[in-house]
């Protein structure tokens, strides 16, 4: 299968990582000391990993053409997709969908604390990715400053809370509220604006509300943050560190529950119909009779609303904001759970924010290559399934010969 | 008045570093339309180069001339060499992918270089050797404009020169401008398109080398972090001036850099980044596409 051609090309490439990364990872200098540390073991490593890892990629493409050949030569049938099938037929996606269901009602209990805190906070990027999701996946407006949202739900309950002593239930909605006055604050400006124009746009907006937070002290406490926000209250029953996580566990299901219920509905009505319209096609969309305008607008405030909710609930979960959690990195993941889970795929959304948060989290025994492995991740899912991992299913509508009208 | 032409120079020097790494953008996004998210960690790398090699040749014992050259040949040679294989295998491949796709690629790719760098080397501040001496005849000025910010602005104004003559009048820019025009239509006239796209990898890496290892001297620090914060201003710039226009880019960054320089002066240095990203706003509500960025009229 290598043939003695795939083994002399290997080892030029094996001999380009070796050159390319040379300086960086043979050498290391102390400018103050003038002292220079040889590292050659680190260029064997280099040059195997490289070696065999371009073998690997050969023999899969190779594997891989040769199933497509055999394909179209008809000699071995196209597997139907497994994927396709668990998401349209009832048969099989109710008992998934019960199995999963029972499995996260139960996690808690199943769990310590710690696990259950972590999935606490990949259930937040759950809805945070299916809040971003209408913006970028559905109505199509990247935007690459939705973190900036996030603050605004999380400074408001800080704040308000501070000031005004209001709790949880009061600012949920006010938060999301918030936001979304945000949202619609950033959206007029940059109606006119297009695709990666608009990416700037709303990136510079995330970097300008971080940067007041950072540095406004008589409104914000500046980069020291605030603490001591209050978590949930149930009934007014003073509840346990443990029990209080258990709790916000719980409340966190029943908002992906209900987020995932409206951001379904949204989509297959009017107005999400716009949105994909919008998306696909401005200009038709307009000769369709749409208002372009509204139809931003509302893409911009709701996906901002759901982000000032997630937004008060980071405050109660760590009971403490300040603007380091907000930067452009948490943009960028949030963003990468969409485009990841396949755009505009609720399914994929969710299984692509667990699969992000949660991989760091249990990758921490290696906290050090964790932040590497996640970039090498996103380079390497991207290069083998550009469209995500689980493809937007739209409702097609398909014409059957036999199915004609009889009295035509 | 002097407080004023001292802004005005630092707000210059500035401006032309964000060039050296907008051009880089712009070019990438003029051909293949993509924001190239890993640019800024290619200047980064190239900066890290420069201090790794002038510090090997300074304990060698080198003269200062043949340092200075061998350091810059070192950073634009190893930062092209990461320009080109980042294009190989994170956005080669996706050519034909979906829009969104490259985007992630390339936030992954800035992602792994930051960490790789910082695994490699160290997360520490390096200090950077200051390569430029001070040249007397630059004293009687040394109030106004010191001989470093004196180098930045003659390297840039040269590197633009050269970039402009090989845009305008080889066959290679030739065609790099057939291939942004239209990139089937290049290939129909029997372009290379992949090597035109590496070729301009390739040149926006080696200015983006030229750029780090030029403010790490200024500046005499550098760390794995310096690309990212970089990189976000270069990018607004090239979107100031119109992305996709190279002149735009130049222009864009020098009203950037003079902008941050003035707010800095006169107002106050935390508020630099908020100015320099309003004034991006602002600019973009009265022109959508950029200062000297054409309007695209889309056909039906």
């Amino acid at each position: 299968m290598i043939s003695w051609k795939d083994i002399y090309k290997g080892l030029l490439v094996s001999l380009w990582f070796v050159f390319l990364t040379f300086p960086l990872m043979v050498v290391k200098v102390n400018p103050i000391d003038k002292t220079i540390l040889w590292r050659w073991s680190n260029m064997y490593w280099v040059a195997a990993g490289s070696f065999l890892c371009y073998l690997a990629m050969q023999i899969y493409t190779a594997r891989k053409l040769a199933r497509q050949e055999r394909i179209k030569q008809g000699l071995i049938k196209e597997k139907p997709k497994m994927q396709l099938k668990l998401l349209t037929d009832p048969k099989l996606y109710l008992p998934s969908l019960a199995v999963v269901g029972l499995f996260f009602l139960a996690f808690p209990w199943l769990f310590s604390t710690y696990q259950t805190n972590i999935m606490i906070t990949a259930l937040m990027y759950v809805v945070l990715g299916l809040g971003l999701n209408i913006v970028v996946g559905v109505a199509g407006l990247l935007d690459l400053g939705y973190v900036a949202f996030y603050a605004v739900g999380a400074y408001s309950y800080a704040l308000l809370h501070l000031h005004f002593g209001l709790g949880f239930w009061e600012v949920l909605p006010i938060g999301g509220l918030l936001a979304a006055c945000f949202g619609i604050l950033l959206g007029f400006p940059v109606l006119r604006l297009r695709g990666d124009y608009l990416a700037i746009v709303t990136l510079g907006f995330g970097e300008i509300i971080r940067l007041i937070l950072e540095n406004w002290n008589e409104f914000s406490h500046g980069p020291s943050g605030i603490s001591n926000i209050p978590r949930p209250g149930f009934f007014g029953i003073h509840l346990s560190l443990e029990q209080s996580i258990i709790y916000l566990y719980y409340l966190m299901i029943l908002m992906v529950i209900f987020t995932i219920f409206v951001v379904n509905r949204l989509q297959n009505s009017r107005i999400g119909r716009a949105w994909f319209a919008l998306r696909e096609d401005e200009i038709a969309c307009q000769a369709m009779g749409i208002d372009k305008t509204r139809t931003k607008l509302t893409a911009f405030a709701l996906g901002a609303f759901w982000a000032g909710m997630v937004g008060v609930i980071f405050a109660a979960k760590t009971t403490f904001v300040n603007p380091a959690s907000f930067t452009f990195l948490e943009s960028a993941i949030i963003l990468c759970i969409v485009v990841l889970g396949g755009m505009g795929s609720i399914v994929g959304v969710i299984i692509a924010a667990l699969i992000l948060i949660l991989l760091p989290e249990y990758l921490r025994a290696f906290s050090d290559y964790r932040m590497l492995v996640f970039g090498a991740v996103l380079v390497i899912m991207m290069v083998f399934r550009p469209q995500g991992i689980v493809a937007n299913i739209r409702r097609t509508y398909t014409v059957h010969k036999n199915m004609a009208p009889k009295n035509s | 008045m002097d407080y004023f032409t001292e802004l005005f120079f630092s707000g210059l020097t500035r401006g032309s570093i964000y060039a050296l790494i907008a051009l880089g953008y712009t070019m990438v996004y003029g051909i293949i339309g993509l924001i190239n998210f890993a640019h800024g960690e290619i200047y980064m790398i190239g900066a890290f180069t420069a201090l790794i090699t002038s510090t090997i040749l300074n304990i060698y014992g080198f003269p200062l001339p043949a340092i200075i050259i061998l350091t810059i040949l070192a950073s634009a040679v190893w930062a092209s060499a990461y320009g080109y294989t980042v294009e190989k295998l994170a956005y080669q491949p996706l050519r034909n992918a979906p829009r969104l796709s490259p985007l992630i690629s390339a936030i992954g790719m800035s992602i792994f270089l930051q960490n790789y760098v910082l695994l490699a080397q160290t997360s520490d501040f390096l200090p950077f050797p200051a390569l430029i001496p001070d040249f007397k005849f630059m004293e009687p000025y040394a109030g106004i404009i010191g001989t470093s910010d004196m180098i930045i602005l003659v390297t840039t104004a040269v590197v633009m020169l050269l970039l402009t003559w090989l845009i305008k009048f080889t066959r290679t820019g030739k065609a790099m401008r057939a291939t942004a025009q239209d990139q089937k239509m290049a290939m129909l006239v029997g372009i290379n398109v992949d090597r035109v796209i590496s070729i301009t990898f390739i040149i926006g890496s080696a200015l983006a080398a030229i750029g780090g290892l030029l403010i790490a001297s200024h500046i005499g620090q550098i760390n794995f972090y310096i690309g990212f914060i970089a990189g976000i201003k270069a990018f607004t710039a090239a979107v100031l001036g119109g992305i996709g226009s190279i002149p735009g880019a130049v222009l864009g960054s020098f009203i950037l850099g003079l902008t941050e320089s003035f707010a800095t002066g006169y107002v106050s240095s935390d508020y630099e980044d908020v100015f320099a990203f309003s004034l991006l706003v602002l600019i973009l509500i009265f022109r959508p596409s950029g200062l000297l960025g054409r309007a695209t009229i889309e056909k039906v």
